[in-house]
């Protein structure tokens, strides 16, 4: 069964990438027993699953994601939200008031339009569009902070392996930082300079996150960043 | 049209714009020039200049041009009133309607439509300097600019188009080869798949010239395509470069 790059090369979409008896991973299909790359993006191999790991993507729903989204309409019985995906998502109101009358009731006192909400996806699928929550602990409005967008796909980098990346960055920078899986990121810090510092870091992250020894370059950066400062 | 056969090839093989007769004209590409739009790209080949942008997938507006079962893709291909030279009516023309078509028809095939449903990808190719050839370098620069948007696809597509000028059968027509020459066949080619998405004939040829004009298309598809996945790596492989200095 060959294989025709070496892993972490960069391909673009329609490469070949192995012949045989593989399974198809993420952003990569099969034609026969070809399979090619379908975004560019770094090509990961594995024992029995050939995948991309994509450098230009959009942010597309699935359940159990969690989500920074933008109050885009106030509506009878609830709000519409832009998660910067294809489709834009729906949070009722019966999801955040427990009895809730709409002649009673203003939605617009709770969420107004413009508000960014944190959320989890609760339902998606190819016939309906997704559908928000903000009943779990944490979730709901977010009131202080700052919102950094980065490309969905390298979401995992700025989190890194088992959380190490975004550990660092916490304790480095002092904030306090949630990751929507749509690529939103908010920053939260004691001082504007904490956020600045963090905000640097992550873009810094979404730059070079096809590149290797990230996590102890923007140590490295952090630290004399802090240092240049006082 | 046989008065300007001797001036449009030399004795030499040499055509008008100095080129051999399988020669591409000089290509430029990149991608990511407008930051508004999901995915971008630019293209010069000779003396034409186009743009595409690409949005979505989207909410389709207007609702009821959503389809159940995949993603809708529109196309507008639009030459500037001052890309030729006679000013040209900013107002779509028949012309430009069918080139829309005929390009979207190019790159469809390559789109996993069936994964996005209920949404639009709306692309736009914007001809800012026409000097022949504008549908294939259109579809050129589509395909990257899909590609720069993260849409997922089976193949790069590429196009070029090939002819006979003067007698003989010439790759990359420009302007006037276009219409003084004799014929005219643009190919929109996935070179992975090995698939055309795209194949024109304006003109006469004989079957033979046909298969010789249909092979060195393709061919030129082939160099094109190289230039195409070259752009699309430039800035990841800079970046790693600059990196691996430190």
């Amino acid at each position: 069964m060959p294989i025709f790059y070496e892993n972490k090369q960069l391909v673009t979409p329609g490469d070949l990438l192995a012949e045989g008896d593989y399974s198809t991973g993420s952003n990569t299909h099969k034609e026969g027993n070809k399979i090619y790359a379908s975004r560019l993006g770094l090509v990961d191999y594995m024992e029995r699953e050939i995948s991309v790991v994509a450098l230009d993507a959009f942010y597309f729903p699935s359940v159990g994601d969690l989500v920074i989204g933008k109050i885009a309409e106030v509506n009878i019985n609830g709000w519409t939200v832009d998660i910067d995906a294809p489709y834009s998502a729906a949070l009722q109101a019966s999801d955040v008031l427990n009895r809730f009358k709409p002649q009673r009731d203003d939605l617009s006192k709770i969420f107004d339009v413009g508000d960014l909400i944190l959320a989890k996806i609760t339902t998606f699928d190819r016939s309906r569009d997704p559908l928000l929550t903000v009943r779990d602990p944490g979730l709901g409005k977010i009131s202080r902070g700052q919102i950094v967008k980065v490309t969905p796909t390298k979401i995992p980098r700025v989190i890194g392996r088992k959380g190490s990346m975004i550990t660092m960055l916490k304790n480095e920078t002092g904030c306090r930082i949630i990751v929507g899986q749509n690529g939103l990121i908010l920053v939260d810090g004691e001082k504007p300079e904490d956020e600045r510092l963090a905000i640097m870091a992550i873009h810094k992250i979404e730059e070079e996150a096809h590149t290797s020894g990230l996590t102890d370059r923007v140590t490295g950066m952090i630290r004399r960043e802090k240092g240049g400062a006082k | 049209m046989s008065q300007f056969a001797g001036k449009l090839i030399g004795e030499n093989g040499i055509r008008i714009d100095g080129r051999k007769i399988d020669e591409l004209r000089p290509i430029k590409l990149s991608v990511g020039v407008l930051s508004n739009a999901d995915g971008s790209a630019y293209i010069e080949q000779g003396k034409n200049k186009i743009l595409a942008a690409v949005y979505g997938p989207r909410e389709v507006h207007p609702r009821h041009l959503a389809l159940p079962d995949r993603a809708l893709l529109r196309c507008r291909y639009h030459m500037a009133p001052f890309s030729v030279e006679e000013r040209k009516s900013p107002a779509p023309s028949r012309r430009e309607l069918e080139l829309s078509k005929v390009i979207r028809e190019a790159l469809e095939p390559t789109i996993f439509l069936e994964q996005y449903p209920r949404t639009s990808i709306d692309l736009f190719v914007e001809v800012l300097q026409a000097h022949g050839g504008t549908r294939c370098a259109g579809v050129t620069v589509a395909s990257l600019a899909l590609a720069d948007a993260g849409v997922p696809m089976r193949d790069l597509v590429v196009a070029c188009a090939s002819g006979k000028v003067g007698g003989k059968i010439v790759l990359d027509l420009n302007d006037i080869e276009d219409k003084e020459g004799e014929a005219d066949v643009p190919v929109a080619f996935m070179p992975n798949l090995n698939a055309i998405t795209l194949l024109q004939m304006d003109g006469l040829l004989t079957i033979e010239e046909f298969e010789k004009a249909l092979e060195i298309a393709i061919e030129g598809c082939r160099r094109i395509y190289a230039l195409q996945k070259e752009t699309l790596k430039a800035k990841y492989v800079a970046i790693k470069e600059e990196v691996e200095e430190e």
